[in-house]
């Protein structure tokens, strides 16, 4: 990453951004925002040790305070996207609100929003629903992502690359798209995958075990859970792959020289090398698939017809009822207040994990 | 991301710690800081009404040519949500701005639009020249009437006469009951093999409609009291149970991928909707089936709203401009040509009933075989009559979709789904 061009300052700055600390490469972290700050802090930095009085002068911006002025963009797209929706959220949730009244018009209920929440049917059918999701779509995640990225670790040399990419396509790939394609695929009478399942069902043994009436897929309650958890799956799992392909590289080989000195074999060298190496990358990658999954929206809202969690609510995700209660049902007080409890959850659910799998990892 | 909007240029004088406020001002003080003589009026729309509102502008220059027209232009749903962020934070507000009915209720409930019975709008004076039933959906709980209608979407049973004539059957035996519309299905069914309808929820959607009481809404009574647990009810549920026991409907909702695919290769021989989904299934949805579609009145003498567009005027808006504003709502609904215009080129059926009287609507329609089917849609729109909106009618749509959710798939009673959806509304209904 070049600085020059990350470097959109508001002031001037004539200061050697091209100096050594700053051309450190700054991590191929994921996600625009990490970068992002990972480039305004390494910038900073050198700009506080560059910044010595005689040259300062003419910049007008002394060396205490050229670190914030770098991190000012950041700092308020911050302030505007991040924290100020998140306090707006905070305040609402003690609210009652019509919204279409303008500000003027809320006015304070105390606790009430948690409480109806709390009693809500629905808020309690969301929060199973998201939980059954997180579940069906983040744990195989993992449970195909580690063997198959020891699988590409070990098995491809040039292709390594292609095949990972390959993998790696669904988690970049625009959401429209994306809601297209399944959306046609999962089709009861003219999709894909009942297409595939109907010539199967013809087949002697297999045929027994597969339904003979078309599955109706996106509308059955019985069967929109899993094909939400199906694409769940397919767009994470080559995510996870990327994370464990680094794990293992951060697995010293000589481990593995030494195990198969004393005979271990390849199972045992997976059991006893592999999987404790990659505790840490687990960690990592449970706590996003958690935090992902408790908050999953995008897939159940383009799956069901217009958004609406599907029939019965089955595809109804606490993230899908909580948008749906501020800007369907036009309640932003018990949203905001659902939105917290999530929250809450998300918290003791990611500290519940870490107590687990990173039990003495420090 | 710039500090300075490029339009507006600080003055040298200015320092640097007023121009960092500057855009602010600028975007919460328009009203404020607009104090010379109108110039723009603004019209928010989504399509097809952006295009009609565009289609008005020489109308509009000839009476204010020194006044320009501007649209502001989004995909319908992301309209609605710019609106309730606009009225909510009472900024960017435009002067004028099309509301689609479903979100008539919602826009209607709280204060941020102005009531036009008031100078300078005064729409009592236009009560003769809309259709009534158009002008009581926009009409609050409060009495205010907040939007004024500019078209409308009469209720209409559209079937292709192909299949029908396969079963030996005609119109009568599908509009007359509602028993006699399913048995036509059973026998359409067995002579072509096409469904029904597309979903047994249509005919939810209709009956509940149907049976309003004048002054009630559709879930909730006029005393805030919850309607959903009744012999009306439970007649709607049996009757869409019946159809999907009978295999009748292809279980596909409206506007999916599969549903279009239905009508295009006739696997769905009816369709219950708003008199303007001829023009869609003529324009793009099916226009392969044209001349085998002919409309009807809904069965069983039920006459239903679907969609139509009304215009309203935010209370926050630029005061300057509200009676520019009216005067613009007033010619896009009342004026006979605009009125008529927006009807050939977008079927947008009029909400104005002096265009009733035009030749247009006695011209045969093509995609419907050169049936004169707008004088049906016009005789539909003299007899909807409008449910009392409430505000908890978009959660109570889902929890009745739920509960037949429920009746058709997994075979709960009627009896218990209708007293879970009851229960559910009793406990929203004091919110």
């Amino acid at each position: 990453m070049d600085l020059d061009g990350t470097a959109a300052t508001p002031m001037r700055t004539p200061t050697p951004l091209r100096s050594g600390h700053a051309a450190q490469p700054t991590a191929d972290a994921p996600g625009a925002a990490n970068a992002a700050s990972a480039a305004s802090a390494a910038s900073a930095a050198s700009a506080a040790s560059a910044a010595l009085p005689a040259r300062g002068r003419r910049l007008r911006v002394s060396a205490r305070s050229a670190p914030y002025v770098l991190l000012l963009p950041f700092i308020t797209l911050f302030l505007v996207f991040g924290l100020f929706p998140l306090l707006f959220s905070l305040v609402l949730a003690f609210q009652s609100w019509e919204p279409t009244s303008g500000l003027g018009a809320m006015h304070y209920v105390g606790l009430a929003n948690f409480a109806f929440a709390l009693t809500d049917e629905w808020f309690w059918k969301s929060m199973f629903n998201t939980l059954w999701l997180a579940v069906a779509g983040g744990v195989p995640q993992h449970l195909v992502a580690i063997p198959l990225a020891c699988f590409i670790h070990a098995g491809f040399q040039r292709a390594r690359n292609l095949v990972l990419g390959a993998y790696f396509v669904p988690y970049i790939t625009s959401t429209v798209a994306v809601a297209i394609v399944f959306t046609l695929l999962y089709s009861t009478d003219y999709g894909l995958v009942n297409a595939v399942i109907g010539a199967m069902a013809k087949w002697p043994v297999v045929g027994a075990l597969l339904p003979q009436q078309a599955i109706d897929w996106l509308n059955d309650p019985d069967t929109l859970k899993p094909a939400i958890a199906v694409l769940v799956f397919w767009r994470f799992v080559g995510f996870n792959i990327v994370l464990y392909l680094a794990g293992l590289q951060a697995i010293p080989k000589d481990l593995y020289e030494a195990a198969t000195i004393d005979g271990a074999g390849p199972l045992q060298q997976f059991l006893h090398i592999t999987l404790p190496g990659l505790r840490p990358m687990i960690l990592f990658g449970v706590t996003l698939s958690v935090v992902g999954g408790l908050q999953l929206f995008e897939e159940p809202f383009i799956l069901t017809p217009d958004g609406r969690g599907g029939s019965d609510q089955a595809g109804m995700t606490a993230a899908v009822y909580l948008y749906r209660m501020a800007f369907d049902f036009n309640d932003f007080g018990a949203a905001s207040a659902m939105s917290w409890l999530l929250f809450v959850a998300v918290g003791a659910i990611t500290w519940a994990i870490h107590r687990w799998i990173g039990r003495g990892l420090r | 991301m710039p500090l300075l909007p490029a339009a507006h240029p600080p003055s040298p004088s200015l320092r640097r710690r007023d121009a960092l406020l500057l855009p602010g001002a600028l975007a919460l003080g328009s009203p404020a800081l607009a104090t010379g003589p109108v110039r723009t009026l603004t019209v928010a729309a989504f399509p097809a009404i952006d295009q009609i509102v565009r289609g008005a502008i020489p109308a509009w220059q000839a009476r204010h040519p020194q006044i320009e027209l501007k649209v502001v232009s989004r995909r319908a749903s992301d309209h609605h949500v710019a609106m309730t962020t606009a009225l909510s934070s009472q900024s960017n507000l435009p002067d004028l701005f099309a509301v689609e009915a479903d979100y008539v209720g919602r826009f209607s409930l709280g204060s941020g639009l102005e009531d036009l019975r008031r100078a300078p709008f005064g729409i009592e004076a236009l009560r003769p020249r809309l259709v009534p039933f158009a002008l009581a959906q926009a009409t609050n709980p409060r009495g205010e009437i907040v939007s004024v209608p500019t078209d409308i979407g009469p209720g209409t049973l559209l079937y292709r006469t192909d299949l029908l004539a396969r079963a030996k059957l005609t119109e009568p035996d599908l509009v007359t009951t509602w028993d006699g519309y399913i048995e036509a299905g059973r026998r359409i069914k067995a002579a072509t093999g096409a469904y029904l309808l597309a979903h047994a929820r249509d005919i939810k959607d209709i009956l509940i409609r149907a049976g309003v009481t004048p002054g009630d809404g559709i879930y909730f009574g006029r005393d805030n009291s919850v309607r959903v647990n009744t012999p009306h009810y439970a007649r709607t549920f049996e009757l869409a149970r019946t159809v999907r026991r009978a295999g009748l409907d292809a279980k596909v909702g409206s506007w999916s991928s599969d549903w279009s695919e239905g009508f295009r290769r006739g696997g769905i021989a009816t369709q219950m909707m708003g008199a303007w989904l001829a023009g869609h299934l003529n324009n793009w949805l099916a226009p392969g089936t044209r001349g085998q579609w002919r409309a009807a009145q809904l069965p069983e003498g039920a006459y239903a709203a679907y969609g139509g567009t009304f215009y309203a005027i935010p209370r926050a808006s630029n005061p300057a401009t509200k009676a520019l504003a009216w005067e613009l709502a007033t010619m896009l609904t009342t004026d006979r040509t605009l009125q008529l215009a927006a009807f050939r080129q977008h079927d947008a059926f009029p909400a104005a009933v002096e265009t009733y009287t035009d030749p247009f609507f006695e011209q045969p329609i093509p995609f419907l075989g050169g049936q004169p089917a707008r004088t049906v849609w016009r005789e539909a729109a003299q007899r909807i009559t409008a449910p009392t909106m409430h505000k908890q009618d978009r959660f109570a749509e889902e929890v009745i979709n739920t509960e037949l959710d429920k009746v058709l798939l997994r075979g709960k009673d009627i009896p218990s789904a209708l007293g879970d959806a009851e229960r559910l509304l009793k406990q929203r209904a004091k919110r």
